[in-house]
């Protein structure tokens, strides 16, 4: 119930925005099977929000230890060449997605010593990868789009189970599996107590530096399983443009989220409504065939409506407006009662 | 009088060994913008294989996408006394002062691909295609393959605003004007990317009745045809047949796609801007001629017909 009572802002926001797009597009909530699989608008947001959902995981645990991580974009596009690297060198499925999962851990691993060991502040620590990593993945694929044929490498991108894209089951099963290992353990108030007072927290017995590096690792990882789907998903991995400015998505997706970039509570459904809310946004503008030039500003004016509505101070002079209608129109009732 | 004669020949013998030497060894500085894309990898290969064929020296400098690194590297290319200057400009202003000590270093520079805004006395010469004219050659294509039949097109716009996107678009209307039965029904920023040129056609075929409704798709750069035709694939439909592809470039990756029959047909963007700059350089020496101020590049139509297996086998090794 405290959930529900959570995401409201968020699903009411899913809604709003659904709706607005069905007067546009009028076929947006349409599903059909074909061939053993849903098609429509609905399912194409599942699995194109894929990327920016999983990245939204990992996101809302390090802003939820007040950090941030600008890194993921370019670690999506790391994992992704590394691979495909090793699919095409013919390393077998399951080689390539340890070694590109390990890749990813170890990005993390490097952000989270820079954050938690040298004490680097967390906007420059990842800003180092950020702007390395591309160059990384660039010498991986030589500068070229590295693709390869793999049919199940491919599934992972574009494959369907049990009706659903396999992206989508994906980020359902990384969110969902993360949000019960947050809530149904201590860990998510940990985590949460290091955000609030990373000193407090340590000197209450939290052993703050591992679980920072813990965080950043499993940011990581996250960002390597965007890789893969995208890598899988074009049957190729583009060093150029893979993950590209994605990790601002992520961030702006765990803000629509509700969570606060200050660090503390948090939550990962919430963040994950947010991925879902910028893909609706995303498809719906595909969909309702606006001249390209209008794409970014129409998606601006719908996150800032998003952001005003969802904003405490917003609320707060509501709640006050509402109380002192409600409180004038008893004193006005009283009155009339008293004449 | 002999005496005369001879001095003479030895004069002229000294003169015709100069000019030998000249064209055995001229060193050549070449600024490459960087690596963003597999084309441009295929332009310093191209252009590394055509100063090697011409037995000229190249310098290359790589700029990694900084003009501050491509004016320093023509101002050494200058300190070193090089014979000419290849400059594939990043942006297209701010060029004026090294250009004009390259003039007066009587050093000439060629561009190569793109174009800057100085004054024209300040290059010898600009390589280039004509990015109007390749969009009109992918949509003569359509026109002419179409023929009568009615047919509702998609596009994929490249980055929105850059001139490629701009022109090519244009030129594509230019080439449809007068042919009532070949409308553009859909047209949507794919941002030169597979990604996006996938996603985007997804929606495409979504909005368009599960893609039956559309005959033909005309991409703005292969690599968002090859990401439109998994789209199309993926919808159920055999790209190539039920929905046309036309696309520009001519990277390897489309010929494949072509030597499937998945896409038919693509406009090559030629990577060998440097072959025409030496051919004008050359006869620049050889006896001072001026060429114009923009020679354009061929925009060769590909299709099926036109051996995309043997293409692509060429091109896979140029570095895209």
């Amino acid at each position: 119930m405290s959930l529900l009572k959570r995401i409201a802002p968020q699903l009411i926001a899913l809604a709003l925005l659904v709706a607005l797009v069905t007067v546009f597009y009028p076929g947006f909530l349409k599903l059909d099977l074909s061939g053993g699989r849903l098609v429509g608008p609905m399912i194409d947001v599942l699995k194109r929000g894929a990327p920016v959902a999983l990245l939204a995981v990992g996101m809302t645990l390090v802003i939820a230890t007040r950090g941030i991580d600008l890194s993921v974009g370019t670690t999506m596009a790391i994992c992704g060449a590394v691979a495909a690297w090793a699919v095409a060198g013919g390393w077998g499925l399951v080689p390539a997605l340890l070694l590109a999962l390990a890749a990813g851990a170890l990005a993390g691993l490097w952000n989270g010593l820079l954050v938690a060991v040298v004490g680097i502040q967390p906007f420059v620590a990842t800003l180092i990868l950020m702007t390395m990593g591309r160059g990384i993945a660039q010498l991986i694929t030589e500068g070229r789009i590295l693709t390869f044929n793999h049919a199940g490498f491919a599934f992972l991108g574009s494959g369907t189970l049990l009706g659903l894209p396999v992206p989508a089951w994906l980020w359902l099963a990384c969110g969902l599996g993360m949000a019960a290992l947050m809530r149904r353990t201590a860990l998510g108030l940990l985590v949460e107590a290091i955000g609030i007072n990373r000193r407090a927290s340590a000197l209450a017995g939290v052993n703050a530096t591992v679980l920072l590096i813990a965080v950043y690792v499993v940011s990581g990882l996250c960002a390597a399983l965007a890789g893969i789907v995208v890598t899988a998903d074009i049957r190729g991995a583009d060093a150029n443009n893979a993950g590209l400015w994605l990790e601002l998505d992520a961030i702006l997706a765990v803000v629509i989220g509700g969570n606060s970039l200050l660090g503390g509570r948090f939550s990962i459904i919430a963040s994950l409504l947010g991925a879902l809310i910028i893909q609706t946004i995303d498809t719906g503008i595909l969909l309702a065939g606006f001249p390209s030039e209008y794409n970014l500003v129409i998606k601006a004016g719908l996150v800032l409506v998003i952001l005003v509505l969802q904003s405490p101070r917003i609320a707060g002079e509501w709640r006050l407006w509402r109380d002192s209608h409600r409180a004038s129109r008893e004193a006005r009732a009283a009155q009339r009662s008293r004449t | 009088m002999t005496r005369f004669l001879m001095s003479t020949a030895a004069a002229a013998a000294l003169a015709i060994s100069a000019t030998a030497a000249m064209a055995e060894g001229e060193t050549i500085g070449f600024s490459q913008i960087g690596s963003e894309s597999g084309w441009r990898a295929a332009e310093t290969t191209l252009t590394r294989q055509q100063a090697e064929e011409r037995g000229l020296k190249l310098q290359f400098s790589d700029a990694q996408q900084k003009q501050e690194n491509q004016i320093a590297a023509i101002r050494s290319f200058i300190a070193q006394g090089v014979d000419a200057i290849l400059l594939a400009p990043v942006v297209a202003t701010g060029w004026d002062a090294v250009l004009q000590e390259a003039k007066e270093a009587e050093i000439p520079v060629v561009l190569l691909d793109r174009q800057v805004d100085s004054a024209e006395d300040l290059y010898l010469t600009a390589v280039g295609s004509n990015l109007v004219h390749e969009g009109e050659v992918a949509g003569k294509w359509l026109v002419d393959t179409v023929g009568d039949k009615e047919c509702r097109v998609v596009e994929l716009q490249g980055t929105t605003g850059s001139s490629p996107a701009i022109d090519r678009k244009k030129g594509f209307e230019n080439a449809l004007a007068g042919h009532d039965n070949l409308k553009i029904v859909r047209s949507q920023t794919g941002d030169f990317t597979r990604a996006q040129g996938k996603e985007v056609m997804e929606s495409f075929l979504q909005a368009e009745n599960g893609g039956k409704d559309i005959c033909a798709l005309y991409a703005h750069n292969d690599d968002m045809a090859v990401g439109a035709i998994q789209a199309i694939k993926e919808a159920g439909l055999k790209p190539g047949t039920d929905i046309l592809v036309v696309s520009i470039d001519g990277v390897p990756d489309l010929f494949q796609a072509m030597a499937n029959g998945e896409a038919n047909a693509t406009v090559e963007l030629t990577p060998n801007m440097a072959g025409p700059a030496f051919d004008a350089l050359a006869a620049y020496w050889k006896d001072g001629t001026e060429p114009a101020k923009f020679l354009q590049t061929e925009s060769k139509l590909y299709t099926q017909a036109d051996d995309p297996a043997g293409e692509y086998e060429r091109r896979k090794g140029l570095g895209y």
